[in-house]
């Protein structure tokens, strides 16, 4: 086989921007197959595998990667569905530059990119979903009954592993609809909902039971799930919680949004369709405040519903947090960002009578523009603000995208459930809690984080479940 | 699904349904509330928990006709099914030590005023009970709360039915002749419970109100149901739904209840012309 020397990647064929800002279809269109054996035949299929190292379920990379070169696209998705449950998804969302991709000997030469290792994955699971015929294989039962609390990527894929190892295994969802922050948080133009769905279906397809409309800690709670329920263990993939706020003036005006109540009314509610019972407000002028992604997939989203949109965000370009391709893709659709400034204070409209519909709107945000102090003892240059260059940027909604704090819902609710500093569910390397036989993985125990990373913390608290009850 | 055991129509604008959901029957305590979406595509609303049956595994909600999705809820016949019904949410209402209370209700906020004034009574207090109304063609309730209350005033706003002015008047007055409530819980629309802890602060009353703002999930996620109370921010679904009276920002809340009015207006006039449209 002839290796592909090119330094460069198969570029991604996506969306036009000034044609993708106005819709909510997916941006990124996927490989065609010539693409993939084009790309897959850039892996030297080194003997050291970095790559592997580097993705936090440990997928066979190299392997699926030799399938795809010899257009065998099935059976590279079998070895990928080994050890993903949601390679659909991740192929999408995870941030590979940092993970496989960051690791390929392919990239490590100045000028030269790794190998597109999540674009491959996602043809692959893409072409899986398409063409599969056959349904997944169902594991018979070992008799041992887990239960799972929360459907998104942790709770997902502790529970596909499970069933593989024989497992009878219920996820308990809180809302109407399976996937967690997959349906709620991440923009159907990032991860289209029937991708998720049709994950979920193959985890349905193998054996996994999913009860919606289920909040554990108030319907049932983990003590009876454990006696009346007859689950031998419990594995807490509950997400994040509660969303932060910058304590400013301003922040119970109308037009002032987390960044999971919009997305979620965007995302889960469908309030993005004309025709949706949910709404959101269709704002002229939007501030998103913050610089990671989930501040980028708010701003995007606002964009799309017609909105000229500001990303305020009080560090420089360098410092943002988000994925680059998603600061990229944002500048390309037309987001204005304002770096190095800071939101002081949110303005309220004019009228003063709380009857009248005009009381108590947003009606700009004050800001102030910062500059990077002196290193600070971590070395870090903090932002300090510039006195006097306070501004009004002329918004009409701003949308505060400032990562999550613990949710104190199961917490409060389960006695001995250990918590660490801040409320996060304390938990050690295997993911066990410190009640006996419940383990916890995801952002419920880190804080907001990635999808993969709540994916490998769900198969390692699999791992450690079957050697639980193995042992007992 | 989630099927509608029993349906009733409390007054013109006002209904009171019995759901199947055994899970939330079983837990449900007075003060907490539920969230339900009538069909698919439908919004998620919250709704106050009226009541609940553990052995039948009903539980009673009771709403008022507002907007599209309760007229759509209306609309639906006994024997027939909602798709999604989740609960029971928030903390229940905080009951231990109290030995005389004062239950104030508005609206159909004496619906969810009604269990609570129910659980005192039980748990062995004396309840005095306000409930206040628009006028007579809207009062609910009435000889439920009568059963349940030691002493009891009937307000209406035109004085069609019972004493006529608003439900601070008994209030203030029982407060005045010295009468030493442990805590005044009150449910109703905002700007009642407003007037309601306005009533109660000079003469230092504990006074609960429940507060029932605009959510989505309503297990912490979202940030919607979010208030002032004593300066801080604080999230009706996992600290309350009540809160100190005393200590709410209620011009803000009272806001934030109208965000969507506009939009609300015109779906529900949607949602009208097409049931006229399916009359025809």
């Amino acid at each position: 086989m002839a290796f592909n020397m090119s330094p460069k990647k198969n570029p991604m064929p996506t969306q036009d921007p000034a044609v993708r800002n106005g819709n909510f279809s997916e941006v990124a269109l996927g490989y065609t197959k010539e693409q993939a054996i084009d790309e897959a035949k850039r892996c030297l299929n080194c003997k050291t595998r970095p790559c592997v190292a580097g993705c936090p379920v440990n997928i066979a990379i190299p392997e699926f990667i030799v399938k795809v070169a010899a257009g065998e696209f099935e059976e590279a998705y079998q070895i990928i569905a080994k050890d993903s449950a949601l390679p659909a998804v991740c192929g999408r969302v995870c941030p590979q530059e940092t993970q496989c991709e960051g690791k390929c000997t392919r990239g490590i030469k100045a000028g030269c990119e790794a190998v597109g290792i999540g674009r491959l994955e996602r043809f692959v699971a893409d072409y899986h979903n398409e063409n599969a015929a056959c349904a997944p294989e169902v594991i018979p039962s070992n008799g041992h009954k887990v239960a799972v609390i929360g459907s998104g990527p942790a709770g997902l894929t502790c529970a596909g592993d499970l069933r593989r190892l024989g497992y009878e295994v219920t996820v308990y969802e809180a809302l109407h609809v399976a996937g967690g922050v997959l349906v709620y948080g991440i923009p159907e133009f990032r991860l289209p909902k029937a991708i998720v769905e049709k994950e979920i279906e193959n985890l349905k397809a193998m054996g996994v039971k999913i009860e919606t409309n289920v909040i554990i800690g108030r319907t049932i709670t983990i003590e009876e799930l454990q006696t009346d329920y007859g689950y031998e263990a419990v594995f807490i993939g509950s997400g994040a919680g509660l969303p932060k706020f910058m304590g400013i003036e301003g922040e119970g005006l109308k037009g002032v949004y987390s960044a999971n109540e919009f997305l979620t009314r965007s995302n889960l509610m469908k309030a993005y369709l004309s025709d949706s019972a949910t709404p959101i407000q269709r704002a002229k002028q939007v501030a998103v405040v913050g610089g990671g992604n989930v501040a980028m997939d708010a701003a995007r989203t606002a964009k799309r519903l017609g909105a000229e949109v500001h990303i305020v965000y009080r560090r420089g370009e360098a410092e943002l947090p988000a994925r680059r391709e998603e600061i990229e893709h944002a500048k390309e659709e037309g987001i204005i960002f304002d770096l190095l400034t800071n939101p002081t204070r949110i303005l309220a409209t004019a009228e003063t009578d709380p009857k009248k519909p005009a009381f108590g709107w947003v009606d700009g945000l004050e800001c102030v523009r910062m500059e990077l102090g002196e290193p600070d003892a971590s070395g870090r240059r903090s932002p300090v603000p510039i006195v006097g260059s306070e501004f009004i940027l002329p918004v009409d909604c701003v949308i505060m995208a400032l990562g999550t704090s613990p949710n104190p819902l199961l917490t409060s609710t389960t006695e001995g459930l250990a918590t660490r500093r801040r409320g996060e569910i304390a938990v050690d390397e295997n993911g066990r809690t410190s009640l006996e036989g419940v383990y916890c993985g995801g952002d419920a125990a880190t804080g907001s984080a990635t999808v993969i990373k709540a994916m490998g913390a769900g198969k390692i608290a699999a791992k450690a479940i079957d050697a639980y009850i193995k042992s007992k | 699904m989630y099927r509608i055991v029993r349906k009733k129509q409390l007054n013109q604008t006002v209904t009171q349904m019995e759901i199947l959901a055994p899970l939330v029957a079983k837990k449900a305590r007075a003060g907490q509330f539920i969230i339900l979406r009538v069909d698919e595509g439908g919004e998620r609303i919250p709704l106050t928990v009226a009541g609940y049956d553990r052995q039948e595994g009903l539980v009673t909600v009771i709403f008022q006709i507002v907007g599209a999705t309760t007229e759509k809820l209306n609309n639906k016949k006994e024997g027939e099914s909602i798709a999604d019904f989740v609960g029971p949410l928030g903390r229940p209402t905080e009951l231990s030590g109290l030995k005389r209370v004062c239950v104030v209700g508005g609206g159909v906020g004496c619906a969810i005023a009604l269990p609570v004034a129910r659980a005192l009574k039980e748990a062995g207090a004396s309840v005095t009970s306000v409930i206040g109304f628009r006028n007579k063609e809207l009062v609910i309730l009435e000889e439920e709360f009568k059963s349940v209350s030691d002493a009891f005033y009937l307000m209406t706003d035109d004085g069609s039915r019972g004493e006529k002015g608003n439900v601070c008047v008994p209030l203030e007055r029982l407060l005045k002749e010295g009468e030493q409530f442990d805590e005044v819980i009150t449910i109703g629309p905002l700007i009642m419970m407003k007037y309601v802890c306005e009533t109660t602060r000079p003469y230092n009353i504990k006074t609960v109100a429940s507060m029932n703002p605009i959510m989505i999930d309503g297990t912490g996620m979202c940030g919607g149901c979010r208030l002032t109370v004593g300066g801080e921010m604080k999230f009706a679904c996992v600290d309350g739904p009540e809160f100190d009276g005393h200590k709410i920002d209620f011009d803000e809340a009272m806001s934030r209840a109208g965000a969507y009015a506009a939009f609300e207006r015109r779906a529900h006039e949607a949602a009208c012309n097409l049931f006229k449209k399916e009359a025809e």
